[in-house]
């Protein structure tokens, strides 16, 4: 960020602590969240008013009770809000773990998947469907996703990681080099995956029409408690925006770090990836404009990007389902992300990070 | 404060540093000088915990670097690194308070005395009035200051700088060293890497010259900075003088030159005479100076290069053996520089068998009755005067009639 825009954030920097600053941004953006998630909720092949959406929500809280249509009851509550939620949820990880991606790796190019979390989790996810072998444990789908995410995130890890210490160039570069890698297993499996080949590229192209509440209740618990713990090391990722070695002098245990954001990164994207499929361009893009309206601070721009990337996921989903024909939510994300961020681009308000 | 003994420090065949003694104390500012790759870096590297020795170990107030964690260890040490890549938008204000990030628990908000030393920081270093700029809006030199303000508000033992002038200009070079000097006044301790010797020497209580993994000498400036040490370091020739304002030595290095068979005698004093001396002898000729009175600037100049001289005491006329003297000299050389336009000297340089004369000289002497033999001679520019005495040396010399005494 540059010109105008840096000093603005830097004067309003003065007026402002970071923490009211923060507190302002994400009350603001928790109300468009809870705004998006209403107006889709009244969206869809049935449409169905605000005032009716209010009602069947509060109506669910033990403690009070409205009369409601029961179509409406079972069409916002069992079939659209847990699909909402979800999306929230995932863009809410996405953006969290785009942000802290690209703090930690000093690389405006950095997204959620940066060292092959989504790769990882396509190859468990493809394998799963299309090989004839019954998974151990009795993991599901999602399970083989979020193990196959994990494994490779980890593989990644310890393939750039020498004598205690993992260069961040070589972390980027083995990322790279796994992805590539377990895109050939991918393709390989595709053509092997004859009637489930449908099956297979819907759920590549990243997708939450299965949405249930069960999803949300094994997603929401991972994605606050690591969200929380990031928190508390934003100020850590600031200090290694300086490199290293100077956050090294700060007093910040530089290695020690590097590996906790990783692995909190990596579970919270793996968690996102398992129940939707490889979502992209949401943890690229949200980071970048939200550093455009906060500023670079981590502190500000965690919570602001997690919830925007909530705002956009549920934004853009409803988009991909009120079509003529449903649309993978990916292919939504994608269309609309990548000619913004061009456009950012194209002005100049997006060079570095 | 800061002790190093016995360190050593090898990546892999290399061999970085090799049994490196040195202790900086309380009130102390050292300086580390010796040439790119002589091992600076890794010295300061390994005192603030980034490098573990090979062998030997580094102590600070008494505490094994080794063993202390980052956070202990950066309440002690604070490092002011040659460049800063910070290149986003924060405002200069929170790269400064960054400083509080060893006294901070993850989840301590910032505490009134956290705030207290970022300000007290920013006032010392003068960075107070643009803190609300954004640190990618400020100048190298700005942004110098807000690295050191950042290692003051670390509220440190000891400070060390790594070579935090290299890109600055001269005022800003000597403000971050200034600021170095009012630290350790406190009773703290500097240890600074700087590259420019002459500067070193003017801040530094001490210094401590690295070449090639090795201290080869610590102590005072003056005694670090010997010739000898200099050009064994460095590799080149060096000339120590006393800096005409500080007192200090004032180091030249220069490129070491093969040595030529020719004699240049310079006749004159002053500023053109010591440019005169200066140019020739480092350029290898071998050079002879005088007359000179005790006290001109050409004769420190002289003495610094070791040129031959024949001198004089101050304000008392030249007399006959002196000027036989110098006579002989003029007649010896195989080329003669005129730097001086007073009557002795011109008459001296009647003698020369070959004649370079000074344009400055040359202007001012031109019309006067002794230019007879001044008119066939070169003139040349002081800047040139290598060039002049070299076209000279090609001509042939004079025939000479061998001077009666007068």
């Amino acid at each position: 960020m540059d010109g105008e825009g840096a000093t603005a954030a830097a004067r309003s920097d003065a007026r402002w602590t970071i923490g009211s600053r923060a507190l302002a941004w994400s009350a603001g953006l928790a109300l468009a969240l809870v705004g998006a998630i209403l107006a889709s909720a009244t969206l869809g092949p049935v449409g169905i008013e605000y005032g009716v959406v209010a009602r069947v929500i509060l109506d669910a809280f033990p403690s009070l009770s409205f009369a409601v249509p029961e179509t409406a009851r079972t069409i916002v509550m069992d079939l659209r809000l847990p699909r909402i939620t979800l999306a929230a949820i995932v863009g809410f990880a996405l953006g969290a773990s785009g942000t802290v991606m690209q703090g930690f790796f000093r690389n405006p190019m950095a997204d959620p998947s940066i060292i092959g979390v989504s790769t990882g989790a396509a190859t468990g996810a493809v394998a799963w469907i299309v090989l004839p072998i019954a998974t151990p444990f009795a993991l599901g789908l999602q399970g083989a996703a979020f193990a196959g995410a994990l494994i490779a995130a980890f593989g990644v890890y310890l393939i750039a990681t020498e004598g205690g210490r993992t260069p961040v160039a070589t972390l980027l570069l083995a990322g790279v080099a796994v992805q590539t890698f377990l895109g050939a297993v991918i393709s390989y499996l595709l053509i092997n995956a004859g009637e489930s080949l449908e099956r297979v590229t819907y759920w590549l192209m990243g997708h939450l029409h299965n949405a249930g509440w069960d999803d949300v209740v094994t997603t929401l618990p991972v994605a606050l408690v690591v969200f929380v713990v990031l928190v508390a090391y934003t100020r850590d990722l600031n200090v290694l925006l300086l490199g290293e070695n100077e956050a090294h002098s700060l007093g910040i245990e530089v290695e020690r770090s590097k590996r906790v954001l990783l692995a909190l990164s990596s579970v919270l994207t793996a968690g996102a990836v398992a129940v939707s499929g490889v979502i992209g361009f949401v943890g690229l893009v949200v980071p970048h404009v939200m550093r455009l309206l906060v500023g670079p601070d981590h502190r500000i721009l965690l919570p602001t990007s997690a919830l925007a990337g909530s705002v956009f996921l549920v934004a853009a989903d409803t988009l991909a389902r009120s079509g003529p024909a449903e649309l993978p939510v990916g292919i939504v994300t994608a269309a609309v992300g990548a000619p913004f961020f061009l456009y950012l681009l194209r002005r100049r308000e997006v060079h570095a990070l | 404060m800061i002790d190093v003994e016995d360190l050593s420090i090898a990546f892999g065949d290399v061999q970085a540093l090799s049994d490196v003694n040195l202790t900086v104390d309380r009130g102390e500012l050292v300086g580390l000088v010796g040439p790119n790759g002589a091992g600076k870096s890794t010295l300061l590297g390994t005192i603030n915990g980034l490098l573990e020795p090979t062998a030997g170990r580094v102590t600070v107030d008494g505490d094994d670097v080794a063993d202390l964690s980052a956070r202990a260890l950066a309440r002690q040490v604070a490092t002011v690194p040659q460049e800063t890549s910070l290149s986003f938008a924060f405002p200069v204000r929170d790269v400064v308070a960054m400083g509080r990030t060893p006294y901070r628990s993850r989840f301590e908000r910032v505490s009134p005395t956290d705030r207290e030393h970022a300000e007290r920081a920013m006032e010392r270093t003068d960075v107070a009035r643009f803190a609300d700029r954004s640190i990618d809006a400020v100048s190298g030199g700005e942004r110098q200051r807000v690295v050191v303000a950042r290692a003051l508000c670390q509220d440190p033992d000891a400070l060390l700088l790594d070579e935090p002038t290299a890109s600055l200009d001269i005022d800003h070079q000597v403000r971050i060293l200034s600021l170095a000097r009012e630290f350790v006044a406190e009773g703290r301790a500097a240890l600074c890497a700087i590259h420019d010797l002459s500067l070193a020497a003017r801040f530094c209580d001490r210094l401590a010259l690295v070449a090639d993994g090795e201290l080869l000498a610590a102590g005072r400036p003056e005694s670090v900075l010997a010739e000898e040490h200099v050009e064994h370091a460095f590799g080149t020739e060096a000339t120590v003088t006393s800096h005409p304002v500080t007192g200090t030595p004032d180091v030249t290095v220069t490129e070491s030159q093969p040595d030529r068979d020719a004699h240049v005698h310079v006749l004159g004093g002053g500023h053109t005479a010591s440019r005169a001396i200066a140019t020739l002898a480092t350029t290898g000729f071998s050079v002879s100076a005088g007359v000179l009175p005790e006290g001109d600037r050409a004769l420190d100049t002289a003495r610094a290069h070791d040129v031959t001289t024949v001198t004089a005491a101050p304000f008392a006329p030249v007399d006959r053996n002196i000027r036989r003297e110098v006579s002989q000299s003029v007649q010896a050389a195989d080329c003669t520089v005129l730097a001086g336009t007073d009557e002795t000297n011109r008459a001296l340089a009647e003698h020369a068998r070959r004649l370079v004369v000074v344009r400055e000289v040359a202007n001012e002497v031109i019309d006067d009755e002794h230019t007879t033999d001044i008119e066939t001679a070169r003139v040349a520019d002081i800047g040139e005067v290598v060039a002049g005495v070299e076209a000279r040396l090609d001509g042939e010399p004079r025939r000479l009639e061998t001077p009666a005494d007068d």
